[in-house]
């Protein structure tokens, strides 16, 4: 099965977006790098605003991702609510 | 199979013979000897003859190697595009049938680089 | 009296909607074609600019936002770490050269890239497609601006970083990241997008920055990682442009299929061939490594690129032909690299050296296959001539791939020991490539590449020494005269890392750092 990622610099802003991730995503693999965290998952991973939102407690614009971003790979389905990358086979 | 253009694309080449103030490219490599990290590009008089091409312009450019002073220059096999060739030493480029930007090769047998390694 | 109602928010696909595809309009004055001139001459036929999506939808007012957001971010960093002397954190001074490296071979290709994207959104009857290159033209700037600002603070400290503009143009490795985006920004519209924005952006970018950034890191360069990753932070939206106007393009007809495999089997081998000095920088210049180049390919390139050619096989999308030939090269690219740096150490603008013997414990544990049975014999040698005070300086000039400009340094697929020699006749002269596909890019369209700008030709030719030079006098040193032209000081920014002024200069800032002197 194909494999999606998406990785973030390692700080503050972002440790709660991984952590929410884990939880959303069981099948995740965490891979610490210097300065970056990356998460793979077999086809697909999602990345929920609410879960971000109960960790951050404040509200939280999914776009709020790109600050940290440093890559990811997938279709990318997004709408206000979740984040999704998948690919299609 | 051209361009896909808007207009006529049509350019001189950058690297004709006359831009090389008398001289033409020659190419040369020594096989198994890849200390040398790329063959070499010689800008050369088309008169020159292939004898001084070998004792006088390679020596300085390929003398470092430890191999190089073994070479048995009698029993050197040569290629030119790839293709075995034979040289005429004492004729010129010209009369050797080596045009601008032609590669050589040649092949030193029982010589294969710093321990085997083709280096 | 107007009453004062709540304005309901818009929702993302709203905004999208009203802030991207509502701003356009139809023109009535002029013709399509007299505006948009340059989208059907390439063969790719679109019948719906509205089918484009855009995943992220992103507005404007988002962009602004955020990239102003990133911007503080970064340069709260950069600050800190000039202020903070942070450079001498860095794990050893050999690390420098990576950072000379990126900065003037990467650095004016993000301002080549900005200007790229300006033209082809300009070109691009669609608005979603249009903002997008929009955005992307002004992230391409950011990254050229903030690494310009890099260079600044490196270049108070360190050779080699004071004439980056000069050398794009001028210096003989540098032609080769420059000749790729001038054949991407010389190509239509469409080829570019698929070059850059597919090819490079999509395929092979993560391998430019991820390993090498986080690398930074590793060794302590925080200026590094900080505009590193504030580039790469704007790397995912271009990506995802890239995947877009694929996927886009396939949908509209099916004629578009040949082409952009075209395109894609030629720009996954043109960047593939720029990052051979990647491949060198990760695997002998970083002093403290996070992986391998080939460990790198393997994860950014095999199983990544393997899963998006998997989901792009739908369209009839195969992976790129010079998938294969890389896969023999993986053991030997970054090798063969660093000794063609060893041996032209006198025309650079950085330093190099030979690696240290743990350094070539490290190459032999992650190169089995390679590096003991055809490198290490060429190291030790060198080495030990080196001590002999016998060091090996190459000092004629290769011969060149008439594509990629990169010496002649790689070897057969398959066959390590021989060098790779394809060749063809255009037009009465003979033209010479490194492998069978820079040998396939130059005769489908011969006509660009004859206009070649060689550096080894050039300097034949005698266009590459300061005005007023002759030749032909007694004594000419034509390498003296060339590093003249580049700006070069020799002695000072190239030769070895051993005994360099940078060298000098580390150790006595470093013992002021830890010692009362």
């Amino acid at each position: 099965m194909s494999t999606v990622f998406i990785a973030f610099q390692t700080n503050e802003e972002t440790r709660p977006i991984i952590e929410a991730i884990v939880e959303d995503n069981p099948h995740a693999r965490v891979n610490e790098a210097p300065a970056m965290v990356k998460i793979d998952a077999d086809g697909r991973l999602i990345v929920k605003r609410s879960s971000i939102e109960e960790r951050l407690g404040r509200e939280f614009d999914l776009q709020e991702l790109h600050v940290n971003l440093i890559s990811l790979s997938g279709n990318i389905e997004e709408d206000e609510d979740q984040f999704v990358l998948v690919w299609k086979n | 199979m051209a361009v896909a253009a808007i207009r006529e694309y049509s350019f001189t080449p950058l690297d004709l013979e006359e831009k090389f103030h008398g001289n033409r490219l020659l190419y040369v490599g020594w096989e198994d000897h890849l200390m040398f990290c790329a063959p070499f590009a010689f800008p050369l008089p088309s008169s020159m003859t292939f004898r001084d091409l070998v004792e006088k312009v390679l020596p300085p450019v390929y003398g470092y190697h430890p191999d190089f002073a073994r070479i048995d220059w009698a029993a050197v096999q040569w290629f030119k595009s790839g293709q075995p060739w034979q040289p005429q030493w004492d004729e010129s480029l010209e009369k050797n049938g080596l045009r601008h930007k032609d590669v050589i090769r040649f092949r030193t047998p029982g010589l294969t680089g710093l321990q085997g390694s083709c280096s | 009296m107007d009453m004062q109602v709540a304005k309901k928010k818009l929702g993302l696909k709203e905004k999208y909607q009203v802030m991207t595809r509502d701003l356009n309009w139809t023109p009535t004055y002029q013709k399509m074609e007299d505006i948009y001139p340059y989208v059907h001459y390439e063969g790719i036929k679109i019948h719906d600019w509205d089918r484009w999506e855009d995943p992220f939808r992103l507005t404007m007012d988002a962009y602004w936002k955020y990239q102003a957001e990133k911007e503080k971010k970064l340069y709260a960093i950069i600050d800190a770490y000039a202020q903070n002397n942070g450079h001498l954190n860095v794990t050893d001074a050999r690390y420098i050269n990576t950072v000379k490296l990126f900065l003037t071979g990467v650095s004016p290709l993000e301002y080549m890239a900005h200007r790229g994207f300006a033209h082809v959104g300009r070109a691009f009857p669609g608005p979603g497609p249009r903002v997008a290159c929009l955005m992307q033209s002004l992230d391409e700037m950011r990254h050229f601006q903030t690494q310009v600002h890099a260079i600044s603070n490196y270049n108070k400290y360190y050779n080699g970083f004071h004439d980056f503009r000069q050398w794009h143009d001028r210096v003989w490795y540098l032609s080769v990241p420059k000749s790729f985006f001038d054949d991407a920004i010389t190509a239509g519209p469409f080829e570019f997008m698929v070059a850059i924005g597919f090819s490079f952006e999509y395929v092979l970018t993560n391998l430019l920055f991820v390993p090498f950034v986080s690398g930074a890191a590793y060794n302590g360069d925080m200026g590094t990682m900080a505009y590193g990753f504030s580039a790469q932070s704007d790397e995912a939206r271009h990506m995802t442009l890239g995947l877009e106007v694929i996927k886009f393009i396939l949908e509209q007809d099916p004629d578009n299929l040949p082409i952009v495999q075209r395109w894609i089997d030629k720009w996954t081998w043109r960047g593939y061939r720029v990052l051979t000095l990647v491949a060198m920088m990760m695997d002998y210049m970083l002093p403290k490594r996070t992986m391998s180049w080939k460990e790198a390919w393997e994860i950014y390139f095999e199983e990544n690129g393997g899963a998006l050619f998997r989901d792009l096989s739908r369209y009839g999308i195969r992976m790129p032909k010079c998938a294969e030939t890389i896969r023999f090269e993986k053991d030997h690219l970054s090798h063969q690299a660093w000794c063609t740096f060893y041996n032209y150490t006198a025309a650079t603008a950085f330093h190099t050296w030979i690696p240290t013997e743990d350094e070539m414990q490290w190459l032999s544990a992650k190169y089995p296959d390679s590096f003991d049975k055809y490198y290490r014999p060429r190291w030790e040698f060198w080495r030990e001539q080196a001590a002999k005070g016998n060091r090996f300086y190459n000092t004629t000039l290769p011969m060149l791939c008439q594509t990629c400009q990169i010496p002649m340094l790689f070897t057969e697929p398959g066959d390590p020991t021989k060098i790779c020699y394809r060749e063809t006749d255009y037009k009465g002269m003979k033209y010479h490539f490194c492998s069978d596909h820079c040998k396939e890019i130059f005769e489908h369209e011969p006509e660009k590449y004859v206009q070649a700008w060689l550096p080894v030709h050039q300097i034949y030719q005698g266009n590459c020494f300061p005005e007023g030079t002759d030749p032909s006098a007694e004594g000419f040193d034509p390498l003296k005269a060339v590093l003249q032209w580049y700006n070069v000081v020799h002695g000072r920014d190239n030769l070895d890392f051993d005994g360099s002024e940078d060298q000098r200069n580390f150790a006595a800032w470093r013992a002021q750092a830890t010692r009362n002197v």
